[in-house]
């Protein structure tokens, strides 16, 4: 942004306090996700950066706390991991049902109550996690699905919906109805209209409600707090335990590594958002 | 033009009217099968598990369901004087039937919370109950008096018949720090121990403050990303997602690292020479860790929906405004600022909303001193297991968040939330 000419002194003064403002915040959000890297690959026990890492030593950096996160014999972090896999995978498939089912009905024109139901099926998003929580355990215990994945799955796609539901409806509000009804003039029956004709067009939109409900439950601590037993442990337990009890470094590399799942669903988020665009023919 | 209209038939002979309306209904109902399995689902697992929450929160029939026959005599009694023979007689026989199932020591648990001393006075009609020492043909009145002072107290008679009622608000006025008093009236708790109260205030100022401090950080920032073009917000944008997509725990777990004692940031102030090597200050397990932590992990969702609305200001406004003679300052404030009000209410509303009910940063990093109301409902589900409190704390603080998201979905509309 440069400025012309003609700016008066305390205008520039004004634009550069203005950039150097946009720095710093940039800087705090971002900078706080660097520091894990280097220290996960600390070899010392501290999460502190040692004498040795601010020199570069090369004996001062390690893999140890990457071996440990493996092969660490009292580690669970294993089955944590699949753990986590598996309910998130189910709760994304879920989610992306109900929700892009519930989406389709909303953005009916014909559809009843339309504002009182969106704000229910909004709501789980928006009730603080803690209530949900109790909430479900209540719910979970009675049915007898606490401490199990079933009951925790069900619990996240509780969560995940509303997610779907916002942006598959958001992909529908630029949907042009009309090629439904021309497939359905030219003889094809509802569900062959919706698999061939709507869900290609509305695709991006339920791929990134699902990558939202997909990192909302595999980053979902509260609920499962609530719910899980020792066989259903999570990642986000387990790092929850570590970060109230030892504060390993053992953590920082498995933080490590959801910085680079998340940054890997950042860009395929990012880049189906752009695919949705051009689709739905926004210039920008 | 003749006075009656002819009516419009479709091919089958039907009006019109009549066959739109049919049609028109098939959708509606077509539409709403789409959403039921959703709809159906959460009221299920969802909406009527934050239901019994309610009839749990205000839920007192165990003292109601024990003494069912003393209640039942209590009801002629006024209250004010010793209660009769009778009253005592039923009492007796409830009781004696509580030694029978074992369940005397829940009534006195439960009692004592009512009234200090019922414990004591409880156990001691037990071993009397017990060694069938209280002789049922004559009067029975006289003879639990004499098993303990506290039996001849008014006092405790009154406190056992507050407890009849099956439902009880007591616990959510012990959420506001107040109690029912010994003659049913409400009373505030001593100053010094008025510790929810303090959590409230607590969780307003610290969520207040958090979305103060995310507008005045996210706004210049959703401008900058508005105004640039395209090829360098885009970049600058990956700063806002990144964090917005990565774990809570990491984020909070950066945090942790970044401000303990030896950590980064004291690090840097002693570089600087802003404190002292041997003074660091204490950063985290206070107020100082949750607001900063809880700033940088709500800042995205103040920035989408600001720069979502920013984005579609013509920038010709503010020319316009700046070739009428409005110096930049007031060209902004004049034009600008007002255009961006709906992005703001959106983006403060959500902070506020996700800010108020944060649990997880809070328990990490506040400490004591930096914990949040969502913090004591889960300290009282898992470590004191007053579920029927947790449950009104957490309906008291649903209330408040219903509010705001009523406003919010008022002023900005559900459909309209932003992600990404």
């Amino acid at each position: 942004m440069a400025l012309p000419s003609y700016t008066e002194t305390r205008y520039r003064i004004w634009h550069y306090f203005y950039i150097a403002i946009c720095t710093f915040v940039f800087f705090f959000l971002i900078a706080p996700l660097f520091v894990i890297f280097p220290l996960s690959f600390n070899a010392e026990e501290f999460l502190v950066f040692s004498e040795g890492m601010k020199n570069l030593d090369p004996d001062a950096f390690s893999l140890r706390w990457y071996k440990d996160m493996i092969y660490g014999t009292k580690n669970p972090w294993g089955l944590a991991a699949k753990n986590s896999f598996i309910i998130a995978i189910f709760a994304t498939i879920g989610s992306i049902i109900l929700g892009t089912l519930a989406a389709l009905g909303l953005s009916s024109r014909h559809m009843p109550y339309k504002g009182i139901i969106m704000a229910t099926l909004i709501s789980p998003m928006i009730v603080p996690l803690i209530i949900s929580g109790v909430a479900i355990f209540f719910f979970m215990a009675k049915v007898g699905l606490a401490a199990t994945h079933t009951g925790i799955v069900l619990a996240h796609i509780i969560l995940g919906t509303p997610f779907v539901v916002i942006t598959v409806t958001a992909t529908l509000s630029g949907f042009d109805h009309s090629v439904t009804r021309a497939a359905a003039s030219l003889g094809s029956n509802p569900v062959n209209t919706f698999m061939k004709i709507t869900l290609p067009l509305i695709l991006p939109g339920v791929i990134s409600g699902g990558l939202f409900a997909f990192v909302t439950s595999f980053d979902e601590v509260v609920v499962v707090l609530f719910l899980a037993g020792l066989e259903n442990t999570t990642i986000p337990i387990q790092m929850w335990t570590g970060l109230r009890e030892q504060l390993s470094p053992t953590i920082l590399a498995v933080a490590t590594c959801l910085i680079i799942l998340s940054t890997l669903i950042l860009i395929s988020a990012e880049l189906l958002r752009r695919r949705s665009e051009r689709l739905r023919g926004i210039n920008r | 033009m003749s006075s009656e209209t002819k009516q419009i038939l479709t091919t089958d002979g039907i009006p019109l009217e009549v066959s739109l309306k049919k049609a028109e209904k098939k959708n509606k109902i077509k539409a709403f099968l789409l959403v039921a399995p959703l709809l159906l689902f959460l009221i299920i697992t969802y909406v009527f598990p934050i239901g019994e929450m309610f009839s749990r929160s205000i839920d007192d029939k165990m003292i109601t369901n024990m003494l069912p026959k003393t209640f039942k005599e209590m009801e002629k009694w006024d209250g004010k004087e010793l209660p009769s023979e009778d009253v005592y007689k039923a009492f007796y026989y409830d009781f004696k039937l509580l030694v029978e199932k074992q369940e005397h020591g829940k009534l006195g648990q439960r009692l004592n919370k009512e009234k200090n001393g019922f414990n004591s006075i409880t156990k001691k009609l037990f071993r009397q109950v017990k060694r069938n020492k209280i002789d049922e043909s004559i009067g029975i009145k006289e003879q639990i008096m004499k098993v303990h002072k506290r039996w001849r107290n008014v006092e405790y008679w009154q406190a056992i018949k507050r407890t009849a009622p099956p439902y009880t608000l007591a616990k959510y006025l012990k959420g506001m720090d107040m109690y029912y008093g010994a003659d049913g009236s409400i009373a505030q708790v001593d100053e010094d121990r008025r510790i929810h109260r303090i959590l409230w205030l607590r969780t307003l100022e610290i969520a207040f403050f958090v979305t103060l401090f995310c507008f005045l950080m996210g706004y210049p920032i959703a401008h900058l990303l508005a105004t640039l073009p395209m090829k360098y917000s885009n970049l600058l944008m990956i700063c806002v997602l990144l964090p917005f997509w990565t774990s809570l725990l990491v984020r909070t777990a950066s945090w942790m690292i970044l401000l303990q004692q030896q950590g980064v940031v004291n690090d840097f102030f002693v570089m600087i020479g802003l404190v002292a090597d041997d003074s660091r200050p204490e950063m985290m397990y206070n107020k100082v860790g949750t607001y900063v932590a809880m700033t940088q992990i709500l800042l995205p969702f103040m920035v989408l929906p600001l720069y979502s609305v920013m984005k579609t200001i013509s920038p010709s406004l503010m020319r316009a405004g700046k070739s009428l003679g409005g110096t930049p300052f007031v060209a902004f404030w004049k034009v600008y600022f007002p255009l961006t009000i709906p992005g703001i209410g959106a983006g403060c509303l959500l902070v506020f909303i996700l800010a108020i009910g944060y649990y997880i940063t809070p328990a990490l990093v506040g400490g004591a001193s930096g914990t949040l109301i969502s913090n004591q409902i889960a300290f009282h589900m898992k470590q004191t297991l007053d579920w029927s409190f947790a449950s009104a704390m957490g309906l008291m603080l649903l209330t408040g968040v219903l509010v705001i998201y009523w406003i919010y979905n008022k002023l900005v509309g559900v459909d309209n939330i932003k992600l990404g």
